[in-house]
């Protein structure tokens, strides 16, 4: 391995002001050559406005930058690249319809040749351990592939700062393991990369150096492979993380049954259920592990009634809910919180006492024969506020000014208080800061305790272990067997979550 | 430079602030306009928006605004349902010349019965009629994807023809000396829909339009329907998940809105038009529109802009007569006004900010 400690980029004071949040404050911090640098904190402590101002998309208040040496101030994403700065961004900016070529074409400056071009990309991508035709369309492809272009498109500009912003999230535990090679091979010929994650593990075992952010400040940089995860949690959240406490459940009867459902795919984007079948105990909780797309949504509509499916498939405590829609599921006991907060569970423009209205109103009493109980429906709001800790000036406020981690607190909080016989969660977590998460988990598990049983639908492995006691993967619309989760390895779940696509052709 | 910068909640300041800015701007755009034709500017406002209730013929012309903005008030509550869950019914038009031929089919074969019944089995009828032409699109939609706001605008020129075809055959009056048009309601006591205060204008549409205010105001401020119309127009998938199913909410609103749309006509052919003739519609059902989206799809705010655009008809006519206004005054000055509203409209989502160097 080649180790020069020059500094690639260099970040000396940066300040950054948006109305109302100061997003960046006096932030400085080095990459050097060859080194994997992790940007760790918490939803909403700066990290993605730093980057930001890195590629040229938001320009800093207050601070200079610097790029092997040379004052770095780029206007846009264009003089960015040109100077040497390559992002991937977590969500992929790629056409379904075309091919990888011509994917990689429309991103650059001056495209080559095809011939040409498709010769550089197989190169690059041999050279660099990332299997991917260049003539394949990109709708073929899995996640795991689709980053491997926009990881090939940045690596044709030889740049010499990448910038990673989560790639891992739509991982399997194996296509991540080849990821991290191809960081290392990067490293290893002088490349920077500055790689944003909130996955203490894969930080840990990867990253050379971490900077540490929360509220916008650098509050430490360390080595993380120095430091317990939970070291790094603390400096993150700036104190103890809390356990969560599994203790007190007990399996009872099988409240929800699932038999053989099957569903076509709603969309030409959406995955078909096939023969879904499982069973859920009172007390318990059943971790479905998978990657994003592999028919979670799916099978989440599929439970809260927005699609019906076939008699007998879905049964609630003996009664047949198939084909029923929502409203008489939730007076039935069978509760669920989507992935996406703004748009499906709450309605980003209406405020918390309307967004209460939009499940609890049968169970809660806040509709009486079709007329709206506003009184009743704000002393609900207040209830979950105050009972889930939802950060917010009042039940006044629109959904779409509460953060995130407070939203899905609040969206959780809405359906835990009702008192469920069920409850179907997906992705509880996703984009929610530590300490929010940690309280989400906790109330889900205090929900089980009392008797009721919960489906948790989630990609984040470490919440599945830390919360259910049964584990199944969903894999193209396929369920698995649900196996217990003591005892389970993160192995063992990722030959269950169905390997990684291309693995075969990596390891040669 | 200037720039639009998105507001994290729309303005309560400027959704009421707008519609009165669209007004003063059309004034001022309008007065420009006459201008340039060689018109005192100030004296054709001044016809237009104040002698219709205070100058000197203002004893016939009062009347005529709860006449006019009744059937613009009935219809626009109707329209606004459907458009605060995006729902587009663009054809309220058609509904209303179909309400009035179906309503107006009852009477005509009643003739020459006297009862009680005659007249509210009309509204019904009408009504009915309304519903029905407001159907097809929604049925069309939910079986097959056709946009509504094709569908429901073409089916108004099919309801034109539809209503010359009534004038000039199946309901042309037999003692009419050969001239098209049926016989005149205002003539048959038990049909006729007549002035219930003597010199208010007011007639027993101008009762349903006010009934209409209230029930829609109750609709979408207390039921839970109208909280699901609501969130279906604000976030589609979160009004699924709250149990609204996409198919019943298009035929509710088309219906209901086709149904006041349907009364509305019906009204007008029972009372201040009288007969059906080939010219039935005179564009109420698109004005309502206006009307609709100027009162903020709010009841009181539609209250206020029926008014408003009530009196621009009549004092577009007054201006025509007394200052030789073209007749096309009135459509530009609506036309305007939608123009202006629209356009001051990126006011309550956006904030304008100069962008310093």
């Amino acid at each position: 391995m080649i180790l020069n400690n020059a500094a690639v980029f260099r970040a000396e004071g940066i300040g950054k002001s948006y109305p109302g949040v100061r997003a960046n404050d006096d932030v400085s911090f080095q990459v050097d050559a060859g080194q994997i640098h992790a940007l760790l904190g918490e939803n909403g402590a700066g990290k993605s406005t730093l980057v930001k101002m890195i590629y040229g998309l938001v320009r800093p208040d207050q601070g200079r930058m610097t790029l092997t040496g040379d004052l770095h101030q780029p206007a846009d994403p264009k003089a960015a690249r040109a100077a040497g700065v390559a992002m991937v961004f977590q969500h992929f900016s790629l056409f379904d319809a075309l091919t990888v070529a011509e994917n990689i074409a429309l991103g650059m400056e001056n495209p080559p040749p095809r011939r040409e071009l498709a010769a550089r990309i197989t190169k690059v991508s041999h050279d660099f351990g990332l299997p991917l035709n260049p003539a394949r369309r990109i709708v073929t492809l899995s996640a795991g592939e689709r980053q491997r272009v926009e990881i090939i498109r940045c690596l044709l500009q030889n740049p010499r700062l990448l910038i990673m912003d989560e790639p891992t999230s739509v991982l399997t535990p194996q296509e991540a393991e080849l990821l991290f090679a191809t960081l290392r091979k990067l490293a290893a010929q002088g490349t920077a990369i500055l790689y944003i994650s909130h996955k203490l593990d894969e930080i840990r075992t990867h990253c050379d150096c971490a900077t540490i952010l929360r509220h916008g400040r650098v509050v430490d940089s360390c080595d993380p492979r120095a430091h317990s995860a939970r070291e790094l949690a603390a400096m993150m959240v700036g104190g103890e993380m809390r356990e969560v406490d599994r203790s007190g459940r007990h399996a009872g009867n099988v409240l929800l049954s699932i038999r053989n459902l099957s569903q076509p795919a709603p969309n030409a984007e959406g995955t078909a259920l096939k023969s879904v079948s499982l069973d859920l105990c009172a007390g318990q909780i059943l971790g479905i592990g998978g990657v994003a797309g592999n028919g979670q949504e799916e099978l989440l509509a599929a439970l809260t009634g927005e699609i019906r499916s076939a008699a007998g498939s879905i049964t609630l405590e003996g009664n047949d809910l198939s084909s029923l829609g929502p409203e008489p599921r939730r007076k039935a006991g069978l509760l669920t919180a989507p992935e996406d907060r703004l748009g499906h569970a709450a309605v980003p423009d209406f405020s918390l006492t309307e967004n209460t209205l939009l499940t609890a109103g049968a169970r809660k009493g806040l509709v009486n024969r079709g007329m709206i109980d506003h009184r009743a429906a704000r002393t609900y709001a207040e209830a979950v506020i105050a009972g889930f800790d939802v950060r917010t000036p009042g039940p006044h406020t629109a959904a779409r000014a509460l953060s995130g981690g407070n939203l899905q607190k609040f969206v959780i909080g809405r359906e835990v208080m009702q008192n469920p016989r069920v409850l179907v969660v997906n992705q509880p977590t996703w984009g929610v800061d530590a300490g929010a998460a940690a309280f989400v988990r906790q109330s889900l598990l205090d929900l089980a305790r009392q008797g009721a049983g919960v489906i948790v639908i989630s990609q984040d492995l470490d919440e599945l272990l830390e919360l259910s006691d049964q584990f199944c993967a969903l894999n193209e619309g396929h369920l698995s067997e649900p196996l217990p989760t003591q005892g389970l390895t993160l192995d063992q779940i990722g030959l269950m979550l169905g390997g990684a696509h291309g693995m075969q052709e990596a390891a040669l | 430079m200037i720039q639009l910068v998105p507001r994290s909640t729309a303005s309560t300041f400027w959704q009421i602030a707008t519609p009165v800015m669209a007004v003063l701007a059309t004034m001022i755009a309008g007065g420009i306009l006459f201008a340039i034709m060689g018109h005192d500017p100030v004296a054709a406002i001044r016809t237009i928006f104040w002698d219709p209730l205070f100058g000197p013929a203002a004893s016939y012309s009062r009347p005529q605004l709860l006449v006019k903005a009744a059937p613009l008030i009935l219809i626009a509550s109707g329209l606004a349902i459907g458009f605060r869950a995006g729902i587009w019914n663009i054809g309220a038009e058609g509904q209303y010349i179909i309400g009035g031929i179906t309503g107006a089919a009852v009477a005509l074969a009643a003739y020459p019965f006297e009862g009680m019944w005659i007249f509210p089995a009309m509204v019904i009828a009408g009504a009915a009629g309304g519903w029905a032409w407001g159907m097809i699109p929604a049925l069309l939609r939910n079986w097959f994807g056709a946009s509504e706001i094709l569908v429901s605008l073409m089916l108004v020129y099919v309801a034109q023809r539809v209503a010359a075809w009534m004038a000039f055959g199946p309901m042309k009056n037999p003692e009419g000396y050969g001239f098209p048009g049926s016989r005149n309601l205002q003539q048959y006591p038990a049909a006729s829909n007549p002035e219930l205060i003597e010199g208010t204008g007011a007639h027993w549409g101008v009762v349903a339009a006010a009934v209409a205010v209230l029930v829609t105001w109750v609709l979408v401020s207390r039921h839970i329907r109208g909280f699901h119309i609501r969130a279906a127009g604000s976030a589609p998938r979160a009004a699924r998940f709250a149990g609204v199913s996409p198919a019943t909410l298009v035929a509710f609103s088309l219906g209901l809105s086709g149904a006041l749309a349907g009364m509305a006509g019906l009204f007008e052919v029972s009372g201040p038009a009288g007969q059906i003739t080939d010219n039935l519609g005179t564009g109420y059902g698109f004005t309502a529109i206006i009307v609709a989206f100027l009162g903020r799809l709010h009841p009181v705010g539609i209250l206020l802009a029926g008014l408003l655009l009530a009196l621009t008809y009549i004092g577009g006519e007054l201006a025509q007569l007394t200052m030789q206004l073209p007749a096309a005054t009135v459509q530009v000055f609506q036309g305007m006004l939608l123009f202006f509203l629209l356009g001051f409209d990126v006011l309550t989502r956006f904030r304008i900010q100069r962008r310093g160097k």
